[in-house]
Parts: C-alpha cells; structure tokens; sequence
C-alpha cells in the first residue's frame, strides 16, 4: 500500500467516522444523562432523513435557490428532534424512569417498530433520494482521485462543529451545567433547585436532534430505505460501546477509528470490510470491557 | 434427503393418491370425505385460493410491494373475465420481510388450515431454499416466481414446485454474453455486490464462466459491501484508483441507487463500462443520475418497452394500468408475477382439457411439466424439472426525450435455453466445460429505437 493510498483511505475514513460520529453522540449524551439505551435512536435517525428529503424536494420543486437545502437540513433536524423526542419523552419515558433497565430497553425498542412501520405508512418503500447539497458543492480533486466536497470538508467540518459546540454548551452554558449536575447527582442536584425532569427532557430533546441531524446530512449521500434506522442504530451502539457509552469525545474517537479501520479494509481486505466496526468493538471491550474511556462506577457524560 | 425424495417420487407414480407421511392432510381429507366433501370427486370449487410470500417491509419491498399491486391488479382482471374456468380466484399474502420462522408458520397455516390451492413463493432464494421442501412435503403446490438461486431445481427432485421465471445462471450469463460482444477488448474487471448469496452466487456464476471466455482478464477488485450499506464512498475511491476497464454489480434496490449516484458524482462512470445486472428495476427512480452507455438487464425479457411486445395492445394496456395504479412503470418483479398467473392458468386450463373436470392438485402438477405460458415477455416452457425457460434482454441506456429518465437501447434479446445447463447437469459444473466463444449467442438485435 503506497503513501497515496492510505492518504485516499484516510480521507474516506474521516468521511465515514464524521456520519457516525454525528449519530452516536446523541446516543451516547442521552444514555450518559439519562441511563438509557435508546433503540428509537434510529428511527430518530430514519425520520430525521426523509423530513429532509422531503422539504428538500418541495423547496427544489417549488423552484427556491437550492442553496436553501442546507438550511432545511438543520430545520429537519430540529423540527424532527423537537417534535419526536420531545413526545417520547414526556409520554413514555418520564414514565419508566425508576423500572428495571431492560424494560427501559423494551420500551425504546418497542418505539422504534412503531416508528419503523410509521415510516414505511407515510414515505412507502422506494427509496428516496434529495442530492441538492452533494451536487451544489461539487468535487476535490484529491491525487487524481474525485471526491465530493460535502463528503470530505462539509461532513467533518459539521462534526467538529457539533463536538466543539456541545463541548461548549455544556461547560460553558447555565443549561449545559445542569445537566452535568444531574448527571453526576440527580437528587443533591434537585435539592439545590435544578429541575431534573425539565434537565431531562431537553437532554433528550438535544439527543434527539443529533440523530435526527445525523440522517439529516446523510439525506444527500445516500438512498433512503426502510431499515436504514436499524442498521444505523447498531452501527452507532458499536461506536458507543467502543468509546464507552456516555463519552462524548471518545465517541468521537472510536468513530474515526471504525471510519478509518473500515476503509483501510476496503482496500487491504475487502471480505472485512463488513465486519470491522464490530471487529473493532470486541478487541477494545476485551481489553477493556467499560470501552476506551468508560468508567467502571461513576457515570459521567 | 435426495433418496427419500427418489422414494417419494416413486410412490408418487405408483400410488394416484399419495399422502404424505404427515397426517393433517390426510386427516383433511378423511374428514372432508366423511362429510360428503369433494376431495376426490373434484367439482368446482367455490374459490381458486392463491397464497401470495412478497416483501411488504424491508429493503426489497422495492420489488415486493410493485408485484403485490399487480398481484391485487392481475386477479381483479382475472375475476372479471370470469377467472379460471369460471372459478375466481382469491389472494392471501404473506410478508416476507416477517422473517423466516413467521413465514414459515403463516405458509404452512395456508396450506393446512386454509387449504390454498397454490402458493406463490417467493422473492428471496433464501426463503425459497426452507420453502422448497416444504412444499414438497405439505404436497402444496408452489411457483417460485421471483427468487434466483440456481440450486434449489438442479439439485433436488421436486413434484409439486415449479419456478415460472429464469433463474440466476441464465440472468448473468446473458449480460456477460453482451459485454463479450460489445466490448471484446476489455482487459480488467472488478466487482462491486452485495455481501449476501445473491451478490456471491451471482459473482461465482459470473466469474466462472469469464475464467473460461477470457482467461486473459485480470479481476482487480472483489468487494463486497453490507447489505443495505449507506455509504460506497472507500469503494468508489479504491475503483478510481485501479481504473478497471468494467465494473460489473449484480446489487439491486436502495444499494444500487445509492452505488450508482455516488460513482457517477465522482466521475467513475466515464473511466469504466459498467454492467448492472438488475438495473432494469432502478431506471425510473434513478433519473439523470444513470448516464448513458451502462449495459443494464432486466432477469429475464422485462421491459415496458419490451421490442417485441410494447405495441401489441393488451401489453400497453398492462403498462398504462400498472402505472395508473401505482403512479410507476412495471419492473421485473411486476413481470415475474404476470409470469406466476399467467402459468397458473394456462396450467389449469391444460389439466381441465385433459381430465375433463375440474383438476385436483396433482393433475394441475402433471399439467406444469412441459407447459407453454406467456406473461408480458416471449414465451416460456416449463422443463421436465419445474424450471422454466425465459428469454433474457439486454441492452445499453441511452437517452429518450419522451422520458425523465434512461431507457435501454441497443437491445439483444437471447434466448433462454442457450443461456441453461441441460437437465440433470448444474450450473457450475455446466460452465466448467466451457470453451472461449460458448457464449458467442446470436441474441435478435434491435437497433436503438
């Protein structure tokens, strides 16, 4: 393998690791907050992706500049996360709380089918497709090789943006501080005045606006099907786990590793290719079975 | 398991009313013979029940839900001509994306409990590969009318399953035969499928009978991503670096679009001919993305288009129906069920000449051996081991102003039986025997319309 090529690996990989990052830090801000697995994640994911494709194709329709496509990716976003998660939460999970974490796991999944079907009622079977970003930014050339500009600068820039961002909001925002107070003590935290279950609610809203912006800027890589929620919410748990669930900038590292590793096997191994991120997840859990950068008692996001 | 069947069969040509060695059905027709049922009498029943397996969730819903229309479509049509023999007909269907265990279980209930008459079943070779036997042993009778798998009639012996289609050897030796023609001088080749049997077997297939055509060719890059994979991006770069002369890719539905819209992004479709084996079924959804000169096909002579069909009335009528209904052109899947009806009946028909009545089930099996039928495509004949001889087209995309969309020029049409091992012979150990120039077939041409 010469120097080009793991330069062009490096750039898939990145390219790769910036979607997975994007949907796994959701996961793992809610279960680092909130204790919960969510399946739903992925129908978060699914439904964040075709509410784009959809206004993104009435807007193209309608004949707006389609530079406005990318503001709609982030009004899907929000509009799905708000919505959605905003009513998972107050409707179901309030709710379940202080029962047994299996039935807290039952329970999203539970979501999820529905949501799956929802999905396949409201957008069919046939896959959707809205190219308008991917298309207006147009390709680098990279040592003769084209690539697409949203693939390789758009998608990383936005995941730095979102890791740097939440970064900030939590440490440096009134909001963000609640939150870190009721992670770290939930009743201490109420006692000196801070409202849990409203610092829930919008950690799971947030949550939720990060898968749906995850299938939102995948709208324009990739075809929209039914069960893309399904295989993104496995591939973004084996992010989380490999990072340990809970740890924001380790998701962020465990993603590039998966992203990288994956590409690296196109072009040295393709039969692994498939098989990689899980790969990957069992050699770290092995050596250290809290993830990476998991703690084994306390719970810290 | 292939003596017991022999056994079987033996029984079977001896004994007129075998029953199996499970007793529901023989306790079905013990009870209905008790009540004065009709179980060996025959008179015309009520209802002709059809059991219909198609994906209604899943990814390949993409050819499951536009088949289950022109199931819906195809029996209404059928009942107001007054069905088959003056028997309408009446569809069950089950999901194929339920998962086996479900299908399984639904599958036998509607030949047990419901008592269907025949089952359509069904669109993934992994399901028709549990539900073969089964069949065979629930003695229902069952058309494989969409899955590929080559194996299931080459390697067992079968009395009650019919395939009413081609199957996966015929349906990539046919584009492998146009690319020889077209582009004689290729050099290297990489393959980009699904990681699942189809995209294996289809490549076993493919590749095999290259080995014996062109010796000389070079396969630069076997990938195969996930099923359902969201991203081709390291595959596309990794081709853009080999440069291939063809890139060949037996993917279909969402994986295809997506494979297909992100190499033509990036250019990949001006260094390498490509060859999308079941493109046929993505052309109206992928629009302007497909550029011209990709060597499409279709599983068998499926084409709304179709040169030899698309004037003669009733094949239009089809075409504008279907696409009334579902607001989209036919695809093969579409056809593949037409095939199944279109079997259905002229079997029926063919067994009420011959025993003067209404058939039972095993008359109705007698009549499928050697039967001629015809759905939206040529003709087709059922062999003496339940497989099917279909025509395959192929052709390149090219550009029509009457549509949004890529249509396929410069089509060949070859047919089926040049393109199938002999009965008794398999696939593989067919092709194993090929020569250079095997697959020099004198397909009819059609020029670019």
């Amino acid at each position: 393998m010469t120097l080009n090529l793991v330069v062009l690996a490096l750039l898939d990989g990145v390219a790769y690791a910036a979607l997975l990052f994007l949907v796994a830090v959701g996961l793992t801000l809610i279960f680092g907050v909130l204790g919960i697995l969510n399946i739903a994640h992925g129908s978060l994911y699914a439904i964040g992706a075709y509410v784009t494709a959809t206004l993104g194709q009435w807007l193209v329709a309608a004949g707006y500049n389609p530079w406005l496509t990318f503001p709609a990716l982030v009004v899907a976003a929000v509009v799905v996360g708000v919505v959605l998660g905003g009513a998972i939460e107050r409707l179901l999970l309030q709710r379940i709380y202080s029962k047994e974490p299996i039935l807290q796991l039952l329970v999203t999944f539970a979501v999820f089918m529905i949501l799956e079907n929802l999905q396949r009622m409201i957008w069919g079977v046939q896959p959707y497709y809205m190219s308008e970003p991917l298309t207006l930014l147009g390709n680098v050339s990279v040592l003769g090789i084209n690539y697409t500009a949203y693939q390789v600068l758009f998608l990383p820039l936005a995941a730095v943006a979102v890791l740097i961002g939440l970064r900030w909001f939590l440490r440096h925002t009134s909001m963000g501080a609640q939150i870190l107070a009721v992670t770290e003590d939930r009743e201490a935290a109420t006692a000196i005045g801070i409202n849990a279950t409203r610092v829930y609610l919008m950690t799971f809203i947030l949550g939720a606006c990060f898968a749906a912006l995850g299938g939102a800027l995948a709208t324009p890589t990739t075809s929209l099907v039914t069960g893309m929620g399904a295989n993104m919410i496995v591939l973004s748990f084996a992010v989380a786990a490999t990072a340990g669930l809970g740890q924001i900038e380790g998701a962020a590292i465990s993603a590039l590793m998966i992203g990288i590793a994956r590409s690296f096997a196109v072009y040295l191994s393709p039969e692994l290719e498939v098989i990689m991120p899980y790969l990957i997840m069992v050699l770290v859990l092995l050596v250290r079975p809290s993830g990476l950068f998991g703690r084994e008692t306390v719970r810290k996001i | 398991m292939f003596r017991e069947r022999e056994e079987n069969k033996m029984h079977f040509t001896t004994t007129p009313f075998r029953r199996g060695p499970g007793s529901v059905a023989a306790a079905l027709l013990l009870s209905s013979a008790l009540t004065g049922g009709a179980a060996l009498a025959q008179d015309k029943p009520a209802e002709l029940n059809i059991g219909i397996t198609t994906y209604s969730s899943g990814p390949a819903s993409v050819f499951g839900v536009p088949a289950r229309h022109a199931a819906e479509m195809l029996a209404e049509q059928l009942n107001a001509r007054g069905g088959i023999d003056g028997v309408p007909v009446k569809l069950t269907f089950i999901d194929e994306g339920a998962g086996l265990e479900t299908l399984l279980a639904e599958y036998r209930r509607l030949a047990e409990d419901v008592g269907v008459d025949v089952m359509f079943a069904s669109i993934s070779s992994g399901i028709c590969n549990k539900i073969a036997p089964l069949a065979e042993d629930l003695e229902v009778l069952n058309f494989m009318w969409d899955c590929g798998t080559q194996k299931i009639l080459e390697d067992d012996d079968y009395d009650y399953v019919f395939r009413t289609q081609a199957n996966a050897t015929p349906e990539v030796l046919a584009p492998l035969a146009y690319l020889l023609k077209t582009h004689p001088d290729f050099k290297t080749i990489a393959v980009v499928n699904q990681d699942y049997a189809w995209g294996r077997d289809s490549w076993q297939i493919f590749s095999e009978a290259l080995k014996k055509e062109r010796p000389d060719v070079e396969v630069v890059a076997e990938l195969f991503p996930a099923f359902g994979a969201p991203d081709f991006s390291a595959e596309v770069s990794r081709l853009q670096a080999l440069k291939p002369d063809v890139i060949l890719s037996t993917s279909w539905g969402g994986d295809l679009d997506t494979f297909v819209r992100q190499a033509q992004q990036r250019g990949l479709f001006e260094q390498s001919t490509f060859v999308l084996a079941l493109a046929e079924s993505s052309l109206e959804r992928l629009g302007d993305a497909l550029p011209d000169g990709v060597i499409v096909a279709a599983r068998g002579d499926h084409y709304f288009l179709h040169p030899e069909r698309r004037d003669e009335p009733e094949f239009k009528q089809f075409t504008d129906d279907f696409k009334a209904r579902t607001g989209s052109y036919p695809i093969y899947s579409v056809y593949h069920m037409a095939q199944a009806f279109a079997a259905l009946e002229a079997a029926y028909d063919k067994a009420i000449e011959t025993t003067g009545g209404w058939p039972d089930k095993d008359q109705v099996a007698e009549a499928m051996v050697g039967l001629e039928f015809q759905g939206f495509g040529r003709p087709l004949t059922v062999r003496e081991d339940g497989q099917s001889v279909e025509a395959q087209l192929v052709g390149t995309t090219g550009t029509d102003p009457a549509y949004p969309f890529r249509v396929i020029k410069d089509i060949e049409i070859y047919d089926g039986g040049s393109l199938m091992p002999p009965v008794g012979t398999t696939s593989l150990d067919w092709i194993s025997e090929f020569e250079p120039g095997t697959l020099d077939l004198e397909g009819k041409a059609y020029d670019p319309s």
